[in-house]
């Protein structure tokens, strides 16, 4: 990634409105040459980390432990991958991730905008105490619920079921509150001219209010799928059959030595890599989206 | 929280709107109920309820087995809070030195993942700066991973012939066997010079159970790689916030600072922080209320080891209730964390409240115009905690015109 790096020295023409004014009192390619420099080595720590994720993963198990920085493994394997894939559990933990992921992220794309929509738009009695207690639980740390989830999932008898793998991860405040903020900010008057043909309050949301939602709507999505997919303290407590083991608490059952003897780290770098792929695929495909954070100032 | 300081002077077109709309008002009791439904349904099953039952569970000698509801299980009142505060044993002792290992991870976590998310975001805004978008990519990237993906890769990273120990190798440090290294950083400090043995005072007295020695051990070499860990993968969040408000603030004040014949780190200083102060309030306290809840990597990792000093609230919480079957302790931990999170928030936001500067003062320098305001919900710089910042901008802004003041007003009262 880093070699990509062009040169500074076109910068130091480049027009800008406070270019002039600091370039006199700070020349600016030494300064410059700097940053780039600081720059490139916290870049170097942050990715080197994961090329060397990947390239233990094609290492033999005495490589790995012996020859840790090269990125060039000296014998190539895919022995790591062959086990993962065809003599472990490790296809049906990533069935399970996906199912689990996929059906969460739609279940709160309809339940946070259809909330959202009403606490924004809707007047009806009791609005104002159902969004000081949205407040309110979205102040409850996650980990403070292991145990009293738990302890619903068994009585409602959803424990060992995708139901209660699945359910539980629908409640979702902070994404209600996005979905709420978005509505506010859009005009209404378009709801209103369908309000007025006659159109019912469901058919409103359905059709119109909804699409012109697609921008919270992909902050929902991608906020819900990074979220489930490494969520690992919900599938811990919701079930114990080892048909319902999702890719998290699988590789950190593999990472603990719970399933496999020793330090046998080209197969557990191997399955950390691909439980990555997902959300990276998630993050590159909506990269602008995540990194443009000044949408206000040019649109896309 | 933030939400109640959304703007209230928009009670004119309020009315009028009213007046409006009353019209359709009609019907919108029973549609507006509907609409809310699954979300109550849900949150209320698994936010309130389970709230509500571990209450009662941390006040019983529940074993698990069985319901907790059914008339065999005993109440035994504070029992399982006065054990682990007051008991002496080893549950107290565990709750010591877990608030302990805990405590140090927060203290050294929340300032620097803050000072480097800030001095990442300072570096990538550059206007000039070619090759930003790879820059902030790179940056950001760890923060997407699963926390269980990137405990094994540290796990691997810091094993004693790993990676890390190769590069500290080469500046001739010979690196410990970190993930297996129970040595308290702060005794090893006291070690080089000369301190190795308690004085007498401090391992004799003590607070929960374990010495005031104990408690200066400072955190454990394996929960300092579990430290570099969490500012690691949480800087890249963190700096995208900074990086919104960094971009809010119109280069006129900039440029206005520049004549005055300020230095660029006077310009940080005593321009740029004083407006990022809401940013800088948002991020310490989502990393608090983040850094006091360490459970992921210690389940996957050290599972609390070594000698216990990777042991978290959260974990021991987890263990006490589904390993050891001591559901009210279990509980009772989990509460007494709640309390934690709650005490430190309030301070910290005591602590970072606003000095003599009037609120409506800023508004003229942050003046986001309308537009982006429009735009924040659905701009997923919103990722991860933008439910928390969209609100606190919306109060710190002055914005909405027409739409937003009905609903805010009612929303938010």
């Amino acid at each position: 990634m880093t070699q990509a790096l062009p040169q500074p020295v076109a910068d130091a023409t480049a027009p800008s409105p406070s270019g002039p004014v600091s370039a006199r009192r700070h020349p600016r390619r030494p300064g410059t040459v700097v940053v780039y420099v600081i720059l490139t080595v916290i870049a170097v720590i942050y990715v080197y980390p994961f090329l060397i994720q990947v390239a233990t993963s094609f290492k033999t198990n005495a490589e790995a432990a012996t020859n840790t920085l090269s990125l060039v493994p000296q014998t190539w394997t895919t022995a790591a991958y062959e086990r993962l894939f065809l003599r472990s559990d490790f296809p049906v933990w990533f069935r399970n991730s996906v199912i689990v992921t996929l059906v969460v992220t739609v279940g709160r794309v309809l339940i946070d905008s259809l909330a959202g929509y009403a606490l924004a738009r809707l007047r009806f009695r009791g609005r104002a105490i159902i969004f000081a207690g949205l407040v309110a639980v979205m102040a409850v740390p996650n980990v403070v619920l292991l145990i009293p989830k738990f302890l619903v999932i068994k009585q409602l008898g959803i424990y060992n079921s995708f139901a209660g793998l699945i359910i539980p991860l629908f409640a979702d405040a902070a994404g209600v509150f996005i979905m709420k903020n978005f509505f506010e900010s859009i005009p209404v008057s378009v709801e209103e001219a369908a309000r007025i043909d006659g159109a019912g309050p469901l058919r409103v949301w359905w059709s119109i209010v909804l699409p012109m939602a697609t921008p919270a709507l992909v902050t929902i999505v991608i906020l819900s799928f990074q979220g489930s997919w490494n969520e690992l303290a919900h599938f811990i407590v919701a079930s114990q059959d080892p048909q319902l083991v999702t890719l998290t608490k699988g590789v950190a059952q593999l990472a603990s030595g719970q399933l496999s003897q020793g330090t046998e780290y080209p197969i557990k770098l191997a399955a950390a890599a691909i439980m990555t792929i997902p959300v990276a695929v998630l993050f590159f495909v909506f990269q602008r989206r995540i990194m443009n954070v000044s949408t206000g100032a040019v649109k896309e | 929280m933030t939400t109640a300081t959304a703007p209230t002077g928009t009670t004119t077109p309020t009315r009028a709107a009213r007046r409006r709309r009353s019209g359709l008002r009609r019907g919108q009791n029973a549609t507006g109920w509907m609409f809310v439904a699954p979300m109550l349904v849900v949150l209320g099953l698994f936010l309130v309820v389970p709230v509500l039952m571990a209450a009662w569970v941390s006040l019983s000698d529940w074993s698990g087995r069985g319901s907790p509801l059914s008339s065999d299980v005993g109440f035994v009142g504070t029992e399982n809070y006065t054990d682990l505060l007051v008991g002496g044993g080893l549950a107290t002792k565990d709750f010591g030195t877990a608030l302990r290992n805990n405590a140090y991870y927060v203290l050294l976590v929340v300032p620097l993942q803050t000072a480097l998310s800030l001095f990442l975001a300072s570096l990538v805004n550059r206007k000039l700066l070619r090759g930003r978008g790879l820059f902030r990519t790179a940056f950001y990237f760890p923060s997407v991973t699963s926390t269980v993906a990137i405990t094994v890769l540290w796990l691997f990273l810091f094993s004693a012939s790993g990676a890390v120990n190769s590069v500290l190798a080469w500046f001739g440090v010979n690196g410990p066997n970190w993930f297996n290294d129970p040595r308290g950083v702060l005794q090893l400090l006291l070690g080089w010079l000369g301190v190795d043995a308690a004085p007498s005072p401090l391992s004799g007295h003590g607070f929960l159970g374990i010495t005031w020695w104990d408690w200066l051990a400072g955190p454990s070499v394996a929960m300092t790689a579990y430290i570099l860990m969490a500012i690691f993968t949480t800087s890249g969040t963190f700096m995208l916030l900074f990086l919104a408000a960094l971009q809010a603030i119109s280069g006129d004040v900039e440029e206005a600072a520049i004549m005055d014949g300020t230095s660029p780190w006077q310009r940080f200083r005593y321009v740029t922080l004083p407006m990022l102060r809401p940013t800088v309030f948002t991020v310490v306290t989502l990393g608090l209320i983040g850094a006091w809840q360490v459970f992921d990597q210690i389940y996957t990792g050290t599972q609390g080891g070594p000698a216990k000093t990777t042991l978290t609230p959260a974990y021991l919480s987890y263990n006490s209730a589904f390993n050891n079957q001591q559901w009210g302790r279990g509980a009772a931990i989990a509460f007494l964390l709640f309390a934690i999170v709650i005490v430190f928030a309030l301070v910290q936001r005591w602590l970072l409240r606003e000095r003599a500067v009037p609120r409506r003062k800023r508004w003229n320098v942050v003046g986001a115009p309308p537009a982006s305001a429009t735009a924040a919900p659905g701009a997923p710089g919103a990722l991860g905690p933008s439910g928390e910042r969209s609100p606190s901008r919306e109060g710190d802004t002055p914005h909405g015109p027409g739409t937003s003041g009905p609903t805010a007003r009612g929303g938010a009262r």
